[in-house]
């Protein structure tokens, strides 16, 4: 090829379909995105819940039976897990986004989160007191 | 402790190879080295053939972005201590084509840029420059202040899951460049860069996936550039639909 | 392929991009182009720190600055450039704010100005101390709104096109995909920068390398004031990395081992723990360089592996005025010395810092040759004199970048298309170019052998004291070593973004400016500013109160003549501080 023609070919590397194994923080990021799967699974089975409650015990006993199997179990387990993981990097995200300024300094990210874990925490204690205390 | 360290280069000679190979240069292992002084004995002294972008060597000019031990990071800035006792692999910046050796096409970022309009849009009553300065407290600085930090290192597109999958996602420092004139006082302009943020492959392409922040060497926070840009954008769609007319 | 252009602005820097915006808002009908060997936002502007200066507070004057700016220079200013120079500044340095620039505000939104070496009244704007990073960014963004603006990135120029007496444009290096293309222009604005990296030791990035003046002086353009190479009196000891005045302006000290404040014995005023204008650590940048040598050669400073150093000490300004004012200052001492500076003193050494010469222009940025102009550090027009004063050259690339690509602008409307020497020129560079790299003898030296040479013959006979004998020796050895590297070594024989290639056209120009820089330092024969003769250690007005002059003669040798200073309000009189 002469001077005149030439044209470089750049190299394109292709992203492997493991991509997100490649990192830790990435690795997370899956997770946290795959935490949502589990969130609906939750919201599912607490409407499956009260519509039991709702249909009488002997359906309500009928459930409770069903949701002692060993496969609900585990995978009742395991979404309590991913909601958890769900939760927590909910708080740190919503955090790390908000742009809140008092007296000429930004607040700094932990406060923010902090008050997303107290308000957790009170709404859970409320909703508590009422499946429970009342 | 040894003297000596291993530099594993990333090689692509375009003109000989159809993919990338590696190569193996032993350096010396000197206290106060960066990465980039590696690579420059290298080039002085084992194989003029090697060929990378450094200018400032004070990480300002954001010339030396690549990959090192799997992170990108600028050299300049990365201790050769800090990776011993090695070898440490010298790749370039992932998620860009690769022109040669350590060099990468960044010109995808360029047109970018220019599609953020990234300068003051000024509407109506444009002071002229002979009343003085428009004025703008500390607190006003503040407010963009982070995001004007930018060196263009292109180190959060390297870092970007979301760009490495999709080339046209506009990316971290292209929208960060936006925020910081969307945010400052003297700019009029938040409506001419709306087309281009609220795009699919605009802020919404973003995932939060938050690399961008963790791997930016200049603080710039581009993630949280992003969503704050995507709860204005909400806020902006919510109002055009409840108030049409009004919300101009 | 050949591209053409109205006007070709080389280097995308302060100057450049400046140059380029003003060509665009003068006539947005001709079209220019940025021809820049790096992408814009890499140009060495982004370095800067401290601040740009500008008359602003109600108590300060455009006189003030002019005669502070004059003495700055021992004299050797052009007058009526600076006084045009102090006007335009301010202007500027708004224009840019309008633009965006982040300048710090005082709590009622007005810009903050603060003291700089040198200056008598605070007049030093600054963007917290990244003011050149912020200026440069501001430019390059700005620069992005006007359509006529053609950006050619990593395009390396290695030849002025010049047919009829006057430059008709360029012809450059695709560093992607090693095509050589000439861009024709009806005119040129060199806008490369300085060249501080033909000495082992400097605060300059490594794309300094004297380019747009070894350009110039090759097309038959003369270069003025070489001989005025700047130390900064504060770089770090090995890598060079600048710490900027404005540590001193802030309140930092210089102690030498003994933790004595020493600039007091020179005649720079005595020690106050708050700091003084012109006075002391805010004294002017060749007599602070100067006072360090002398401690040297009284024993007086701390040894390190990379040489003697004093100490610039910041510990008595307190964390968070170090974190307000100097936050880069910390962040640069943290990675490269792994020191805090809140807690321990800075190892500091003057080092090569800015080209107070450079291609002769007028006020408006025109060479002797039609056609070509110059802004910026490559430029000398001259306000720099004999030394230059700290936060002076950022407004410098506004002022007389604006000048230049204005000037050029009206010149390109008038003057004729480039004509047909073009092409041969450009395939007689294009053969020189290929030979260069393809046609080399086996078994030559390395490239980096030759510039460790140049280095080490800069430092040691046109370092900050310099004698007839030594400047001599250099000259001959600087023209032996440019024989040399026609033989070098080249090991890098493709051609898509070689960059040995372009080391070697790069240590090419070099060459040429060193030997401008020992040519004109060993003809002026008295001390003044930053070229301190220890063979004629007084100022010597009578003969040499004027320009030194160097064009390249066609046998390769420099020729020296002299020009007069242009004086209009101020008479030479002694440049005093501390007093």
């Amino acid at each position: 090829m002469t001077q005149d023609t030439y044209e470089p070919r750049p190299y394109r590397r292709r992203i492997s379909l493991f991509w997100w194994t490649e990192r830790r923080t990435y690795l997370v990021f899956i997770l946290r995105e795959l935490s949502s799967v589990f969130i609906a699974w939750s919201a599912v089975f607490l409407l499956l819940l009260v519509r039991a409650v709702s249909q009488g015990s002997d359906e309500y006993a009928a459930f409770l039976d069903w949701a002692a199997s060993p496969w609900v179990l585990v995978l009742n387990v395991i979404a309590v897990a991913f909601v958890l993981l769900h939760a927590v990097t909910w708080f740190d995200l919503t955090a790390r986004a908000t742009v809140v300024r008092r007296g000429g300094r930004r607040v700094p990210t932990w406060m923010i989160a902090a008050g997303g874990y107290v308000s957790w925490a009170l709404v859970s204690v409320v909703v508590a007191w009422i499946l429970v205390g009342a | 402790m040894t003297d000596r360290i291993t530099l594993q280069v990333e090689r692509y000679r375009p003109e000989q190879e159809t993919e990338p190979t590696w190569q193996s240069y032993e350096v010396p292992l000197r206290e106060d080295w960066s990465v980039l002084d590696g690579l420059n004995y290298v080039k002085d002294h084992l194989d003029g053939t090697l060929s990378y972008r450094w200018s400032c060597r004070m990480g300002i000019c954001g010339s030396c972005g690549m990959t090192v031990d799997g992170d990108p990071t600028l050299t300049c800035a990365e201790l050769l201590t800090d990776h011993s006792p090695g070898p440490v692999q010298v790749g370039p910046l992932r998620n860009f084509p690769v022109i040669r050796d350590l060099v990468v096409d960044i010109d995808d970022f360029m047109h970018k840029l220019v599609r953020v309009k990234p300068w003051i849009v000024r509407e109506d009553d444009d002071q002229p420059v002979s009343e003085g300065e428009y004025l703008q407290t500390p607190a006003q600085m503040d407010e963009y202040q982070q995001y004007s930090m930018c060196i263009n290192c292109m180190i959060c597109y390297a870092a970007c899951p979301v760009y490495g999958l999709d080339e046209q996602f506009v990316g971290p420092a292209a929208i960060a460049l936006a925020q910081r004139y969307n945010l400052d006082s003297r700019d009029q302009g938040a409506r001419d860069r709306l087309d281009v943020l609220i795009h699919p492959d605009g802020v919404w392409g973003c995932t939060f996936v938050g690399e961008c922040t963790r791997a930016c060497p200049k603080d710039v926070d581009p993630a949280g550039a992003i969503q704050r840009y995507k709860l204005t954008a909400a806020t902006e769609s919510l109002r055009s639909f409840l108030l049409p007319r009004g919300a101009r | 392929m050949t591209a053409s252009h109205d006007i070709v602005v080389v280097g995308g820097g302060g100057a450049g991009l400046r140059a380029a915006i003003a060509v665009a808002e003068t006539n947005p009908q001709l079209d220019v182009a940025v021809v820049s060997k790096v992408y814009p936002m890499r140009s060495h502007t982004v370095s800067a720190e401290g601040g740009a200066a500008g008359v602003i507070a109600p108590d300060d004057s455009l006189d003030e600055h002019a005669y502070d700016t004059v003495s700055g220079g021992d004299w050797l200013c052009d007058q009526d450039a600076v006084e045009a120079f102090v006007v335009e500044a301010q202007r500027e340095l708004l224009q840019l704010e309008h633009w965006g620039c982040p300048w710090s505000r005082q709590p009622d939104g007005r810009i903050a100005v603060r003291a700089f070496g040198g200056m008598k009244k605070m007049r030093t704007w600054f963007a917290a101390d990244k003011t050149g990073f912020h200026m440069l960014h501001t430019l390059f963004q700005t620069s992005l709104k006007y359509g006529s603006v053609t950006r050619y990135d990593e395009w390396f120029v290695t030849r002025l096109l010049v047919g009829d007496g006057r430059v008709q444009g360029v012809v450059a290096l695709d560093l992607r995909s090693g095509r050589i293309e000439a861009v024709t222009a009806k005119a040129v604005i060199l806008c490369t920068g300085g060249c501080g990296r033909v000495f082992p030791f400097t605060t300059n990035a490594n794309i300094k390398n004297g380019d747009g003046m070894a350009l110039a002086l090759r097309a038959g353009a003369p270069l003025k004031d070489m001989e005025f190479v700047q130390y900064h009196p504060t770089g770090l000891p090995f890598t060079g990395i600048l710490m900027t005045e404005a540590a001193r302006a802030e309140g930092g000290w210089l102690v030498n081992k003994d933790g004595y404040r020493y600039l007091q014995d020179y005649d720079l005023g005595t020690p106050e723990p708050k700091p003084v204008l012109r006075s002391m650590e805010l004294g002017p940048r060749d007599r602070v360089s100067q006072a360090f040598v002398h401690e040297v050669e009284k024993g007086r400073t701390v040894d390190t592996p990379y040489g003697p150093v004093v100490h610039l000490d910041l510990r008595h300004l307190g964390a968070d005025l170090i974190d307000a004012k100097l936050p880069f200052v910390r962040e640069l001492c943290l990675k490269y010395e792994n020191i805090d500076p809140v807690h321990e003193m800075i190892p500091v050494r003057p080092v090569v810092h800015y080209a107070m010469g450079g291609v002769h222009t007028d006020t408006n940025g025109a060479t002797s040759l039609d056609g070509l102009y110059a802004a910026g550090e490559v430029a000398c027009v001259s306000i720099n004199g004999a030394n230059r004063l700290g936060s002076n050259s950022l407004p410098e690339l506004l002022v007389f970048g604006a000048r230049a690509g204005r000037a050029a602008a009206e010149y390109a409307s008038a003057a004729p298309e480039p004509d047909r020497v073009v092409p041969t020129q450009a395939d007689d560079e294009r053969r020189r170019l290929e030979h260069e790299l393809f046609e080399r003898p086996d078994g030559g030296e390395a490239l980096a052998d030759l510039r460790q040479e140049m280095h080490a013959t800069m430092e040691q006979a046109a370092g900050i004291y310099r004698n007839a004998d030594d400047l001599g020796k250099a000259a001959s050895t600087l023209a032996e070593i440019r024989e040399r590297l026609g033989s070098a070594v080249v090991e890098d024989h493709s051609r898509t973004f070689n960059t040995e290639r372009t080391a070697v056209l790069e240590l090419s120009f070099m060459l040429d400016v060193a030997e401008s820089i020992v040519a004109c330092a060993l003809r002026r024969e008295e001390s003044r500013g930053a070229h301190q003769r220890t063979d004629f250690p007084a100022r010597d007005d009578e003969r040499f109160l004027a320009h030194s002059l160097v064009h390249r003669e066609a046998d390769e040798t420099s020729r020296v003549e002299y020009l007069p200073v242009t004086i209009t309000r101020w008479p030479p009189g002694e440049r005093v501080y501390g007093r």
